[in-house]
Formats: C-alpha cells, structure tokens, sequence
C-alpha cells in the first residue's frame, strides 16, 4: 500500500487535505479490515484447529479470511505452534516477505509463551514475541477455531483503528533480533 | 564436539542451485502447504524427475524426551497429548500401558473397553485427516471438506468426553480419567452408523475419480520386502500387502475380543496407502460398535485401578509397551530408577520410521508426485520430531 | 517358534550368550558386549528377527547403554538386545547394513547421546540444527537457555 502512503503525503500539504484523508482511511481500513488474508504459519497442534477454521462448519472465508501459504499474499501472519530455534528462521524469514501492511497473531500458550514447553526444554523458543510483533494474542493448548475467528474480528477493529497518513512504522529493522544466533548448550564431558 | 561434516548443501540456503551433474537442488519447506507440517525437503531435480529427496526433519524438535525426565509420571501424559496431536488418545494408551507394565498396574475392564472406544474413534478421525489431504494434494479439494466434516463429528464426541477438542489428557495411567457422560453412548453409535456410509461416498467419488487414480496408481510404490527392512509399520505397510496389525499379531487390551479385518493393499502404492485407510475406518465402526455392546456388562464408575498412589514411583527397571496407532506401531520405552520421575521415556513413532522412506520412493518420479508420496505417508511432525 | 523355542534355540547355538538371555515383559532380553553387538544382530537377523524396531540409549553415568529392539513377524516374539558403551569412548558399530531403518535411529541416537556409530553411511545431526553445541538428552547436558522447572510445580 505504498502508493496511498505517497497520496496520504501529498494531500496533507494541500489545505483540506486532512477531511479527504479520513476518508480514504475509512476507504482503506475497511478493505484491509475485511479482506485480512492469513499467512498459515501452523507448526502444531493449533495448526489442526487453523485448518479446522477454515473448512466445513466454522467456514472462516466469511471473514474474507482466506488462508494463502504465499507470504506475498497475506496481510496476517497466524502462528499456531510452537516455534523451536530450528525453525525460528524460516518464521522470521517468511514474516520479511510478507508485504506491509502487515499484522501477526500468536495463536496458543505455545506461540504466546512456549506454554507447555516452557520450562526444561532446550528447543523452544519461548513466545514468537521474542521475534516477532504480535498484535493479537490467543490463549488456549489449543484454542478453539471461535477465539481465533474472536482474534481476527479483534484485528479487525485494530486495523480500522489506524489511518494511512503516518503510514505503518513496522519496517523490516523494527523486527527484533532472533533470540540466539549463536549455538548454544556447553555439551557434556566428552568435549 | 561436533564433528565437522559436509553438507550437500548449506542449511540456510533455500534459493535453487544447480550441482555438477547440472541438477537442479530444490528446497521444499519447511512451511510449504503441501508437506503436511513443518517438514523441509531438499530436491534433486533432473528436468522434473526426482533424483534424490532428502527429509530434513527436527523443526518441531521440542524436547519431550528430555522434558519427561523433570515430571512425575502423571505430568508426562499431557506431554503425550502433544506428541502426535492428530491422535493424541494413542500416545496417551501407549505412555499409559508403559507406566502400568512398569508399576504392575492393573486396569479395570470398563476402562479397557472406553480405552478402546475412544482410540478407535480417534483412529477414524486420524484417517479422516490423512485421506483429506491425499484428494487434496491431487486437487480434489472437495475431498477434505466431506472427510473433515467427519473428523468433527468425532472431535464433538471428544468434547463431550474430556471437555478437549485436539488435547484430550483422557487416557490415565491405571484408567480413563472420567466415566462415560449421559447420551454419549447414544451419539456414538448415531456417528458409527453413520461413518460406514459415508466412507462409501468417499471411496466412491475420491477413489473413483479419474484423476486420483492417475495421480496416485503407481506412484510411489513400495514393495513389502522394503516396508519390513525400513520398519514400516501401519497403513504405509499395509498397503505393500504386508499384513501386520498388532492389534490382531500382538494383541494388547481387549482386543481379542472382538472381530475385525484388517485390510491389506497389493500395489503398495500412493491409491492402496489412501484407501487401506478408508476401510481401516470401516473396521474401526466394527469395533466400536462391539466394544459398547461390550461395555454394558460392567458396572458403570469402575474405570481407575484401585488403590492407585497419587504420586507414582515405580520400581527400578525398565518397560516398552506398543499399541497400533493410526500411523503404524507406537512404542514407549521407559526406564524408572526408583524415583517418582522417569529415569528417561523414549517414544518409538511409527511417522519417524515411514517419513524415512520417502528418499527411496520419491526416487524417479515427478517433482509433483513428490507431494503425493509424501501425503501418503501420512506424517505427522509432533511424532516425528517429538 | 515361542519364547522359550527361541531360547533353546540360542542356548544351543550360542552358548556363550544363553546366561544373558531372559524374558522380560514378553520380550527376550539379551545382553551383548558392545564389540560383539553387530555379529549377534547378524545372528538375530538370520533367526528371522526381520524387523528393527527402534534404537535408542539410556545415560547410566559411567556409560550409556544402547537398547535395540527387534521384531519377528514370523515368530511373533519381540526381542531387546542391550549392549554398553563407555562414556569416554562411545561408539559402536552400526546396524544399518542388516536393517536399513537403523539409519535414522542411529542419526537420532548420534544427535541426542553423541554416540558414534561406526560404518554409518550419513552420520549426522538429524533433529537438532546442524550447529548445535552438546548432546541434549545426556544427563550432564547444560544449557543457559533452559530454564529448569521448580519443583513445587
């Protein structure tokens, strides 16, 4: 959406601009809001009920939901599971190519904290805020395919919170650093 | 510590290269819609024809093994819950039989049927997610909405069951953890009469279809002698015509109990793997229905073993007890040192075993049957990486 | 073939292995110095045991013992073969010649315990990345980044 970044500039220099400004957010919140396309970043158990989501019964294309496995479709990265350091890349790799304006929602205690995987395990990283900005956080081990379709209506009102002039400052520099670049682990007596 | 080694080609390099044979080196995964979770193949292509694919497996490595030995040996189960989250009552009855052959347990018989009740119901919701996605990797889309509509009449009963739609925690060591609620008995046997009807619809328009059966006959075929030698086990040998089901070769529980078949491929090819599990679903109506005819002989609450210690410990030694999953034979091996936590529990995952087979027969075919191999080997990566 | 066939069987044809040989929770179970490992897996192999169905290693401390567990479609028996290997030095041969299903185990083996298996064809990390530092599952294994669960928990 660069191009209604460029518009939003030039028109609040033009007197008046800022009335015509609130119109095309409304324009443009109500399009991204109702069209928030979902990357399915699903590496667990949530991911069963993500595909639950989508199909027979609760049917989240109603939504203008759609699931795409195209980062460059996709306005909203779910990620249902647990995230380990093996995978922590390819995740982060995958958010940069999804397109601004973009939004991420932790699906389950494991993408919000590690939750089950919390304590004693060497693997996990614990809570894909660590890399990620989360925008809407779902609670459950799994939760079910109701508070992921209450998650996306919460992002819904969120996005049509927001306005195209100050444009999004989610850049590819705000993403954190990935919690271990380094290898990590002393090894045992062997060494 | 770690040896330097070589690797064909750099982890992070997802972009294709050419080798020297002028190869093309694809990376599928890990987050690829076709690869049934958090898989991650590399792909020597010659033109379209696959010369070598390489599973590259452990992105959802969580470390339960290790996380099991800091937890007594009821907080492991919902560790199980999550091994193979496609079927989670299975790891809970292998965990469970483990810790009851370790700790001399013995379990009433209501809750042998229960047990079998609700594994067979999980088996048919696990295969209901395995030959969805087999129509789906070839296109028919459709396919997946009439068998997922079936998995979410089991999930429902579940629900009923233990309050958990995907996580149930239901199979305890010594028991089930709670009783048959009002009506449930009732809505079980609707959905079984139901299921078998609609496993016909299935093999009919999915089995029938044209373009299924040109996509998956032949493809990837494995002959049995391979399927013993790689330690297949489930459908994936079953469809090679190796007739091994530990539910009738080694039976555990109660099954002897009953009358069932167990359904045997002869191609051992992509279309037998799909549709061993069609008829594998059918059987399991078979059972179920037998099991709650079976259950009404038993006094209704007797379903935890008496005098069950609320906090395990043990004696010193080790076990390894197996069930069928719907994936193959489930084992757990568990070594106990007198503690209240296991000394160390190693979960022998059939999806391990058969997701190893995918070099030898995705060898010579196409980039797009690939997928279909894949598919029919119905892993799942939280048993796979565990 | 039963169980107890079977063990006259291996009594008769291994004397050496018979005072080893005992049944334990419907398997046999059948200790092997860790140097004669691959000829009693041969000799299994040869007893019809045609199926492997997993390895694995526990960490005793001094050393790790390595438990394989075979499978006889034929006999219907199941068949544990254990054998040590020291701490300073583990390493064993690899099976993957008699049951290429080793091959995997062997690489999770080698991944979590840092066992080496010798004739292995691809003997590398499998589940970890391939940088990772340490053997995970053995009991001395630390790492900063785990935090240990409290024990009122």
């Amino acid at each position: 959406m660069a191009g209604i970044d460029d518009v939003a500039k030039a028109l609040e220099r033009v007197p008046g601009g800022g009335i015509i400004l609130t119109s095309i957010d409304a324009i443009a919140d109500w399009s991204r809001g109702y069209s928030l396309w979902m990357m399915p970043m699903g590496t667990a158990c949530c991911a069963m009920e993500l595909i639950a989501a989508s199909f027979s019964k609760f049917d989240f294309d109603r939504h203008g939901s759609i699931p795409r496995p195209d980062p460059r479709h996709t306005d909203v990265m779910v990620v249902a599971g647990t995230i380990t350091h093996k995978m922590a890349p390819s995740v982060k790799r995958l958010w940069e190519q999804m397109p601004d304006p973009k939004w991420c929602i932790a699906m389950g205690n494991c993408a919000i904290s590690g939750g089950i995987f919390y304590y004693d395990t060497y693997s996990v990283v614990r809570g894909v805020d660590e890399f990620l900005p989360v925008d809407v956080y779902i609670a459950g081990c799994p939760p079910r395919p109701e508070a992921l379709q209450d998650a996306i209506l919460r992002l819904r009102e969120k996005v049509r919170a927001e306005s195209v002039s100050p444009g999004r400052a989610r850049t590819i520099e705000s993403i954190l650093p990935l919690p271990s670049d380094a290898p990590r682990g002393s090894g045992g007596d062997a060494e | 510590m770690t040896e330097p080694r070589d690797t064909a080609v750099a982890p992070e390099t997802p972009v294709p290269v050419v080798d020297d044979n002028g190869h093309l080196i694809v990376n599928i995964g890990p987050s690829h819609p076709s690869t049934h979770g958090v898989c991650r193949v590399l792909v020597e292509l010659d033109g379209e024809i696959v010369v070598k694919a390489e599973p590259i497996i452990g992105h959802l490595h969580r470390g339960i093994e290790k996380m099991a030995e800091n937890r007594t040996y009821l907080q492991v189960v919902p560790l199980t819950d999550r091994l193979d989250y496609v079927g989670s009552m299975y790891a809970n009855w292998a965990y469970c039989r483990a810790v009851e052959r370790l700790a001399g347990i013995r379990v009433p018989e209501r809750a042998e049927y229960i047990r079998v009740i609700v594994c067979e119901l999980q088996r048919i919701a696990s295969h209901m997610m395995a030959i969805g996605p087999a129509g789906a990797d070839t296109g028919a889309t459709s396919a997946f909405m009439y068998t997922f509509w079936q998995r979410e009449m089991v999930v429902d009963l579940f629900e009923a069951l233990c309050g958990a739609r995907l996580t149930y925690n239901y199979v305890r060591p010594g028991g089930v953890a709670s009783d048959l609620p009002d009506g449930w008995i009732e809505r079980c046997r609707a959905f079984i009469a139901q299921h078998p009807a609609a496993m016909l619809e299935i093999d009919r328009f999915l089995f029938g279809n044209v373009i299924f059966r040109a996509r998956t006959k032949g493809i990837g075929v494995l002959d049995a002698a391979d399927a013993v030698a790689w330690g297949a086990t489930g459908p994936v040998a079953r469809g090679s015509g190796m007739s091994w089901d530990l539910r009738r070769d080694d039976p555990y529980s109660v099954y002897p109990r009953f009358d069932f078949d167990v359904p045997v491929g002869s191609r051992g090819d992509a279309y037998d793997r799909a549709r061993v599990r069609v008829y594998e679903a059918v059987e399991s109506c078979r059972i179920i229905g037998q099991a709650l005819d079976g259950l009404a002989e038993f006094k209704p609450g007797d379903i935890m073993a008496e005098a069950m210690p609320r906090l395990l410990a043990p004696p010193p030694g080790d076990a390894y007890d197996h069930i069928e999953s719907a994936r193959g034979s489930l084992g757990v091996y568990l070594v106990s040192d007198g503690s209240v936590r296991p000394y160390r529990m190693k979960v022998r995952s059939p999806a391990f075993c058969n997701l190893a087979l995918l070099p030898l027969l995705a060898e010579g075919h196409t980039l797009s049957d690939l997928v279909v191999i894949l598919g029919s080997l119905d892993p799942v990566f939280g048993e796979v990486d565990r | 073939m039963n169980l107890n066939e079977l063990r006259e069987h291996l009594c008769a044809t291994y004397p050496d292995l018979c005072p080893l040989f005992s049944v334990e929770f419907g398997d046999g179970v059948m200790q092997v110095a860790s140097s004669g490992l691959h000829s009693a897996a041969a000799d299994m192999k040869a007893l019809g045991f045609d199926m492997l169905g997993m390895v694995t290693a526990v960490d005793f401390g001094e050393d790790f013992e390595l438990i394989y567990r075979l499978r006889s479609r034929e006999m219907r028996v199941g068949m544990i073969v254990r054998t040590r290997v020291p701490r300073g030095n583990p390493s064993v041969a690899s099976v993957t010649d008699l049951w290429p299903a080793a091959n995997w185990h062997e690489r999770e083996v080698y991944d979590l315990f840092g066992i080496t298996f010798e004739g292995h064809p691809d003997l590398r990390r499998i589940l970890l990345p391939d940088d990772w530092v340490g053997h995970p599952l053995r009991k001395d294994y630390e790492d900063p980044g785990v935090i240990r669960r409290p024990d009122y928990l």
